[in-house]
Order: C-alpha cells, then structure tokens, then sequence
C-alpha cells in the first residue's frame, strides 16, 4: 500500500543503528528511554497548551464570541503567557492539609496521562509501546488518575474538594466501565487488543464502517463514557465552579494547579485518540470501495496528518458537547450510566458478537 | 411491556433533544460574522452601542442654544443618590410677571448610576443620555458638569 513510504520506522531504526555501534546496549537503550521521554514531555506541554487555546477559541465561538486576541496574532501566545504565569506564582500550601499526600496528588494525576500516551499509535512506525493487552492496558491505567482525584480532595482538608473528590471518584469508577465494555464491543470485532494489529485491521475500511450499526452505538457511548471519564463537559461536576469554587483542586495553585489543567487536556486527547484509533482506523487513510483514485489520493496524505485530523474531528466535538449541554446533577450523572449506557452496552456486545457470529459484518 | 417501550422511546426522546441543543450552538459556531464582540480601542472611531445603552447625561440644546429644562426640579428630587442639583432663580418676564427659570444644572458623574430616573421623570424630556462612555478623568472636580449651556434660554414652546 501506498502509506509505507510515511512509515517512521527507518528512522526510529537507523537511530537505534547509530547509537548501538557508538555505546554499549544498555546506554543505547537508556538514551532512547530518555529521547522517547523528552519526546512525550515536549509533546503533551505543547499539545496541552495549544489545547487550552483551542478550547477557549472553540468555546467563544460557540458563545459568538472572539476569545482570546490580544496575546500574539489572534491571541496565539495567550496560553503561554498564561503559563508562564503559572509558573511564577506561589505555591500556596494550607495550614491543616495533609501535606505528603496534598503534594503527591497532582503528580499522580499527570502520571495517568504519560502512561496511556505510550501506547497510542500516532503513525506508522510512531508508537513507543504496543503490548498485546493495549486496550486493557488504556482501561486499566486511565482509572488511575481518580485516586490522584480523590487524594487532592481528601488531602486538602476543605468540604469542597472533598466533595468534589467524592463525585468525581463515584462518577469516573461508574463510567469506567461504560468505556470499557464500548472497548470489549470493538475488541470482539478486532479479535484482538494488541493496538497496532487493530489500526492494521482497519487497512480496508474503518471499524465503524466495518461493524455498521453496533460499532457506532459502541462509538458514542465511549465518547460520552470519555467525555465523563476527562470529568468535562456536562459532566464536570467534580469541579462545579458555581457551586464547589473549583472541587478537588481549589486549594492547589501554580504549576501544581497547571498539572491538573494540563492532565485534563492531554485526558481530552487521549480519549480522542483511543476513539480515532479504535473506531476511526488510526492513521489509516479514508478509503471508499473500489473508488482506486480518490483513495490513492487520500493515501498521498500521511498518516500523522490523518491520525490529527481525525483526534480534531473527535476533540471538536467533545468540546462541542462541553459547551452546548448544561452540568448533570450527580444523581443524573449516575442515572445515565446505570440505566442507559450500561444496558445499552451490554445488549450492544450481545449485538456485536451475534454480528460477528454471523460474519454480518465487512 | 409498556415500561420497556417508554424507556426505548426515552432514549430516542433525550438524543433528539441534545440534537436540537447542538443544532443551536453548531449555528451560532460556523456564524462568526454575528459574534459580538468588539475590539474597542481598534474600532474606537465605528463602535456599535446598544439603542438604550446609558453613556452621560446630557441635555441637548437647538441651534440657537435653548433648551427644554424649566428648572422644576423633579429630577432632583428622583434622583436616587443626589447626583443632580438644580440651582434656579427668579426672572421677570415682559408682561411683568415672576417666573423661575433654571440658573445651573449641576450633574455629579462620579455619583451617577445610570439609572435613567431622571430622564423618565423629566416632564418636559430636557435630559437625556448619550453613549458616550469614556469618563475616566485625572481630576475629581472635572466629573461636576453643568448641563445647561451659559447664555441659554429656555424654548418658547415648553409647558411649564
């Protein structure tokens, strides 16, 4: 296929080459560690801020607004100066906090986001981890980030937080399982949860083409799942500004403040990303049927820009969620995923697995 | 039975409903020539003010300088924070005649809160308010305005 000239492999191999016949293989592999950590570091910075500029450009918009236009040519240099901000100001602790667990909370919540970010398949060739339990590794390690939750609200001694902690923890251990079982829906399809073999799979045709009508309630209950999983949109009553000030992070300020923003943002992209590469085909080009020179055309476009382009599509419309849908009162938040998406859920694997029983699908 | 059916139609229901939200907002994103918002000092010279927005009080003088105030007092008396004073005084008029006219009308800018009683009491509509809103001043004194203009008369065909 066409896409095999924008594979990253050579590259990533010719490094690994070089190094190896300078060092010895314990240093080659200590300085990839480090060149793949940095990597990550300066992605998830960029991307997190140029995220926090997307969202209030998206969100004005939506309010017919301007947003943010002062700072650099339409406000470009906003989030940075904003940052830097950030960066500057004191690190406020309260008197009566637990101190140990109050600093390691946000920590904890940034970590999350690191771990799920290895697996994510950005283009062919560009994907640092790929065990053959991927998908289970993305549903096991993002349910970390709600003990970093809890933590902050516990440790901060403040009704708030604790509060805010609280929901958060009931809401994101409920909606676990949402994304989880709309995941074990596309895994059934799959027959496998090994990420880079699922983007293969979708070489001839996207998995919510492919599995028709059970693979597209399986895609919008992961992105509503997600959406409640980033404790965004609708769902971000762990934060409720009008009622809990700021929830589990109100007493935090600085950089530790910016380690939950950030998570935040990157959480957003990872959702995204799991939805693009789970339902979407990856960095797999749109392809129609036979119809040879639109998808030679459509292969012409690499596999990182069509990887974007889709987590775009999907982050627009989360955002697009967040600023159209009024906050859910926790009672209806549980509602929602007790008695419609988990049944909902579990009738769809039954739909998928008769599906694919049945050879119905692509 | 009818419970199951209730619920599947409840399903339908909410997602129609969201639809209808997002249909909204999608209108209002791919719009961008209806935003609102203006850049004030750039458009400093084209900005666009709401019909009724409350700038200064003012009191709007003909060509040759008379106007409408014939120095009653009532907005005085219904502004809520004293903002306004009327100093009058007492003429003679040819048929020889006492008749009180308005001598200053004082306007207090920095006690104002444009609340628009005075204009909606004025019985002879004397007063009104202008759009203009830069009332940042180095001087405390500059914000005491007198809204009659010095020489002015009152119009002939204002009822007293």
């Amino acid at each position: 296929m066409a896409f095999e000239k924008y594979d990253f492999t050579p590259i990533s191999q010719s490094i690994h080459q070089f190094l190896l016949e300078k060092m010895s293989p314990m240093v080659t592999t200590i300085i990839e560690w480090t060149i793949i950590g940095v990597l990550y570091l300066l992605f998830v910075a960029v991307f997190g801020l140029f995220l926090v500029y997307a969202e209030r450009k998206v969100c004005a918009a939506f309010q017919q607004r301007l947003g943010p236009m002062r700072v650099g040519p339409w406000g470009l240099l906003q989030t940075i100066a904003d940052f830097v901000k950030l960066l500057m100001k004191e690190l406020i602790q309260p008197k009566s906090v637990d101190s140990f667990l109050y600093n390691l909370a946000p920590f904890v919540v940034i970590i999350v986001p690191f771990l799920t970010i290895s697996i994510i398949p950005f283009a062919p060739g560009l994907q640092s981890l790929d065990f053959d339990i991927g998908v289970f590794f993305v549903t096991a390690v993002s349910s970390v980030g709600v003990i970093g939750v809890l933590l902050a609200g516990w440790a901060s001694n403040n009704k708030y937080s604790l509060i805010g902690g609280m929901r958060s923890g009931a809401q994101i251990v409920s909606y676990e399982l949402s994304v989880g079982m709309s995941l074990i829906t596309m895994v059934i399809l799959a027959g496998t949860m090994q990420i880079s073999e699922i983007v293969n799979m979708q070489r001839d045709g996207w998995f919510i083409f492919k599995g028709h009508i059970p693979a597209i309630i399986a895609f919008f209950v992961f992105v509503v799942a997600g959406t409640a999983e980033t404790n965004r949109g609708p769902f971000d009553l762990a934060e409720a500004e009008s009622e809990l000030t700021a929830g589990f992070h109100t007493e935090y300020s600085g950089i530790k403040f910016a380690f939950f923003f950030l998570a935040e943002y990157i959480n957003l992209f990872i959702v995204s990303a799991m939805a693009v590469t789970v339902f979407l085909g990856g960095w797999m080009p749109f392809h129609i049927g036979s119809w040879d020179g639109f998808n030679a055309i459509m292969d012409f476009i690499p596999g990182l820009i069509w990887f974007f382009l889709k987590v775009f599509g999907v982050i627009f419309l989360i955002m697009w969620f967040k600023w159209t849908f009024p906050r859910l009162r926790i009672d209806q938040i549980l509602t929602l995923e007790w008695k419609y998406l988990l049944p909902i859920n579990l009738f769809n694997i039954l739909l998928m697995a008769l599906v694919v029983l049945m050879g119905w699908h692509w | 039975m009818k419970s199951f059916l209730n619920y599947i139609a409840e399903i339908f229901k909410g997602i129609w409903s969201l639809l209808t939200g997002m249909k909204v907002t999608a209108k209002y994103f791919f719009t961008p020539w209806r935003n609102v918002t203006q850049q004030y000092p750039e458009n400093r010279d084209k900005l666009v003010f709401g019909e009724r927005y409350r700038g200064e009080l003012v009191m709007p003088h003909n060509e040759s300088n008379e106007h409408a105030c014939t120095g009653c007092g009532i907005c005085e008396l219904n502004c809520p924070n004293g903002s306004i004073e009327i100093i009058s005084k007492s003429i003679m008029t040819e048929e020889g005649k006492k008749k009180r006219i308005i001598d200053l009308h004082i306007y207090h800018l920095g006690m104002c809160t444009f609340c628009n009683l005075c204009v909606r009491s004025c019985p002879s509509d004397a007063i009104s308010f202008t759009h203009s809103f830069e009332h940042a001043y180095w001087d405390r004194k500059t914000m005491t305005k007198v809204l009659n203009q010095p020489g002015s008369k009152i119009m002939a065909n204002v009822k007293e």
